[in-house]
């Protein structure tokens, strides 16, 4: 199976959450992680849509010691993110409200992290263990 | 895919039976306010029995559908959101303050019928 998909189009961010919740139906996650999972990747899924035009989300199985959990990530060339701190500060926007913006998408996910460089693009890895 | 709207006396039911992508969620959105406009409607509910998860997009698009009707005189009731649905929106930290709700259809009719006897 494949497991990235490209994101050019609004209907990409569709294919995108439909495979998360694919994979986290078969990795055995309950009904409430499912919704967090899909909304996590519909959110990254938008911004990269929104704001780096295109770019892909691969969404995988991931292990550390003793747990199974899901990996989200979210990969753009865009014009990358300024000021990090600041987009990471709930209510920040520079779309106008399209978005619940990043603060939302971390308090789904257990783990979440973001590189940015201005002009190369962003990277964000956020996971969802198994409980 | 468009969603139907069905008009119940002065009432105008939706059920959302499937994922929404933004195209048909945007058209939604004009096809209830063409409906309220063409039937006089006063009071809309609208269902989410079916549906395990709303984004921030489609969420502001109910908000805004919500108050867009609110305008033209018709009230609107949400119904059926599934604890899922809740604890992911709150949690992503969308609030849709000042908007009706009831658990299901059947208490979504009766809350709509009682705030349009107020």
């Amino acid at each position: 199976m494949d497991s990235c998909v490209k994101i050019i189009n609004e209907w990409d961010i569709v294919a995108a959450r439909q495979l998360g919740r694919n994979v986290a139906k078969d990795l055995g996650f309950g009904t409430v992680d499912q919704a967090r999972i899909t909304t996590a990747i519909s959110e990254l899924a938008r911004n990269i849509y929104l704001y780096a035009g295109q770019g892909q989300v691969c969404i995988e199985k991931t292990e550390a010691v003793g747990k199974t959990g899901l990996i989200i990530i979210s990969e753009d060339q865009g014009p990358g993110i300024n000021d990090l701190r600041k987009v990471m500060e709930d209510g920040f926007s520079t779309s106008g409200g399209l978005g619940a913006g990043l603060p939302g998408v971390k308090r789904l996910v257990d783990e979440f992290t973001i590189e940015s460089n201005p002009g190369e693009g962003t990277l964000i890895k956020a996971i969802k263990w198994l409980r | 895919m468009r969603i139907p709207i069905l008009k119940l006396h002065d009432c105008l039911l939706v059920s959302i039976q499937w994922e929404l992508d933004d195209q048909t969620a945007l058209q939604f959105q004009e096809d209830l306010l063409h409906k309220i406009h063409e039937t006089s409607a006063r009071g809309v509910v609208i269902d989410f029995t079916s549906i395990d998860f709303i984004d921030s997009f489609i969420a502001k698009v109910l908000g805004d559908v919500i108050s867009m009707s609110k305008l033209m005189g018709a009230k609107v009731v949400i119904t059926g959101i599934q604890p899922a649905v809740a604890i992911t929106l709150i949690e992503l930290g969308i609030r849709l303050e000042d908007v009706l709700t009831a658990l299901d259809l059947e208490k979504g009719l009766e809350k709509l019928q009682r705030e349009l006897e107020d």
